[in-house]
């Protein structure tokens, strides 16, 4: 694909259509060409110089200082090669927030995409006034994650919250949202999910009514019930999506950090201690950045893999 | 027939039923939170949920006692900034690697793709030792900086320039124009939908901002509004229930009308920038 620029600027798309000029056109072309590299510094030097300096170079910065022991203030002192990942990899608090983020992650994507699917199938029937509730649905997207914790802490405040108060009136047991160890997990997923709705809900509805009609009105004709169809036309159909949401899903669950400091702080008892919340206790409050480097590091070959799975399906589907 | 139709007024009624549910159930935390804003933290305290004092004291409170109007200033401010670095410096690298020749460009565009892959969250510790060094601590441009450009911005107005008709370019050669005239006078305003989606996932993503600013800002001066919100939980304040769901209503609303407003790019952007 890629030519040197000397050869290529009698095939270029740009100056290939233009033939009676040829012997001209080589030679303005060879300055086009040389100035196109002299365009392309300029047009592309901001963002190489910002990703260079806050993407790439932290990227090796991070993978240097997790081969060393670092001091207070993150300047390597010994070299110890891949102990700190040994030691992370054979330490069972390391282990647990492996664990703990796993089931999150899962958790969150399954839920998520189960209601979004139940949501876009409601959403995408023929009725009238059906974009009011389109747009309802949605709402969450617009609602960010400081708000959303505020929103959420008070329905799962142990004594005056409103899951307490509904509680008192049915006469239930209390549940310890926020101070146990499981129900705050699951206190932060029903969060992350509601959080995370808005945006599901809106891509597979947007994927079902590219659906074509023709395939409904066939199956109808053959007696297939709304059920039938949901399974084996609509689901099948949309399964591109699906794959893309639940990769996102996935990748933002991974990278959660913002409702774990509001609502749990990792706690209690390391329930909710997740990647990215112990990086940062790791780091900026043990001053521990070796440990902590090791630790983003493993993220970020989670992430990568993740991501790297996400391009290679969608490869098939965008032109490069 | 007839049969057909009585039965799709019943599934009519069912199907509202259902979607009057579901609606309840998506909104119910905005609800609450919107309902116990209007009470006094007094009855919130007492469990007394379904009390008539309602009022707007709580806003008043909120406007006057804390400083929100401060970090939704700050917040504004960054997203905004954010925003038109991110369309100027995202849609002039889309537009060198679909409008110019020159030796690699094929690995560079690899090199942007790549950098999707690596999470900030994880880039943390050099980033702030950088911005630090820099002497930018506690200051907008820590918030700004790291973010002027995006490889997903870089992608997404790829995508679409590649879609622009190649008789735009033709034409544009025989009218001698150079690839600034160009770049300015055709390629954005061609690619004004594409731009406007992205600008709205830029603010967005600016405007959620939450761990980043939270290591680099320490003073209400600058802090965003996230990390505001934060602020007040933190402080005396986190039991004043009602006071904390207004500063909560406050900074959602605004946010929620742009999404209503705006919805329709989103939609096509995420088509646009991954879905295609």
């Amino acid at each position: 694909m890629l030519k040197s620029p000397a050869t290529h600027s009698s095939t270029t798309p740009l100056a290939s259509n233009d033939e009676t000029s040829k012997a001209t056109k080589s030679r303005s072309d060879f300055w086009l060409n040389a100035k196109d590299k002299y365009y392309a510094w300029i047009f592309l030097g901001p963002s190489l110089l910002i990703l260079g300096v806050f993407i790439f170079y932290p990227m090796l910065k991070t993978l240097y200082l997790s081969l060393f022991l670092t001091n207070t203030v993150g300047k390597p002192t010994v070299f110890v090669g891949l102990a700190n990942y040994i030691n992370l990899l054979t330490s069972a608090d390391y282990l647990n927030s492996l664990a703990v983020t796993m089931v999150y992650v899962l958790a969150v994507t399954a839920i998520t995409i189960v209601l979004g699917l139940v949501l876009a199938n409601f959403a995408s029937k023929q009725l009238a006034g059906i974009g009011i509730f389109r747009t309802l649905f949605s709402a969450t997207m617009g609602v960010s994650v400081s708000v959303a914790a505020i929103f959420w802490l008070f329905i799962f405040n142990p004594s005056t919250g409103f899951l307490s108060l509904v509680s008192t009136w049915l006469h239930l047991p209390q549940i310890g949202w926020l101070t146990d160890p499981t129900w705050a997990m699951v206190a932060v997923i029903i969060t992350t999910v509601w959080m995370n709705l808005g945006f599901t809900f809106l891509i597979l509805l947007g994927a079902m009514q590219s659906v074509p009609t023709t395939l409904y009105e066939a199956a109808s004709i053959e007696g297939a019930t709304p059920r039938y169809q949901l399974f084996h036309i609509t689901i099948p159909m949309i399964s591109p999506t699906l794959f893309f949401v639940s990769i996102i899903t996935l990748i933002e669950g991974f990278k959660s950090f913002g409702l774990i400091d509001l609502m749990t702080k990792g706690g209690p008892t390391n329930a909710t201690n997740m990647l990215v919340y112990r990086i940062y206790k790791d780091a900026f409050y043990s001053g521990n950045y070796a440990q902590a480097s090791a630790e983003s590091l493993i993220l970020t070959v989670i992430i990568a893999i993740f991501t790297l799975i996400q391009f290679k399906v969608l490869e098939k589907r965008v032109n490069y | 027939m007839e049969v057909v139709a009585k039965q799709s007024l019943s599934h009519k009624i069912l199907n509202y039923a259902l979607l009057i549910i579901l609606t309840v159930v998506v909104l119910g935390p905005f609800l609450i939170g919107l309902w116990t804003s209007l009470l006094p933290t007094m009855d919130i305290a007492k469990g007394n949920f379904l009390s008539l004092h309602i009022s707007l004291t709580n806003y008043v409170d909120a406007f006057t006692k804390t400083p929100i109007l401060q970090y939704l200033g700050n917040s504004l401010w960054i997203s905004a900034l954010t925003t038109a670095a991110q369309l100027i410096f995202c849609s002039m690298s889309a537009y060198a690697f679909v409008f110019l020749r020159f030796r690699g460009r094929h690995v560079l565009f690899i090199l942007f793709l790549a950098t999707m892959m690596l999470p900030f969250e994880a880039e943390i510790i050099p980033n702030f030792m950088t911005i630090k060094a820099m002497g930018l601590l506690n200051t907008y441009s820590a918030m700004i900086v790291p973010f002027l450009t995006s490889a997903f911005g870089t992608f997404m107005l790829r995508q679409s320039f590649l879609q622009m008709p190649a008789e735009l370019k033709e034409a544009a050669d025989i009218e001698g124009l150079g690839h600034f005239q160009f770049y300015w006078k055709i390629v954005l305003p061609y690619n004004r939908i594409s731009l406007i989606t992205l600008g709205a996932y830029s603010f967005l993503g600016a405007w959620n901002q939450y761990l980043w600013p939270m290591l680099t800002t320490f003073s209400n001066a600058f802090r965003p509004v996230q990390n505001g919100l934060r602020q007040l939980q933190s402080e005396e304040t986190f039991n004043d229930w009602g006071m904390i769901q207004a500063t909560a209503a406050i900074v959602v609303i605004p946010t929620l009308i742009v999404l209503f407003i705006g919805q329709h790019y989103f939609k096509s952007g995420v088509n646009e920038g991954a879905v295609k």
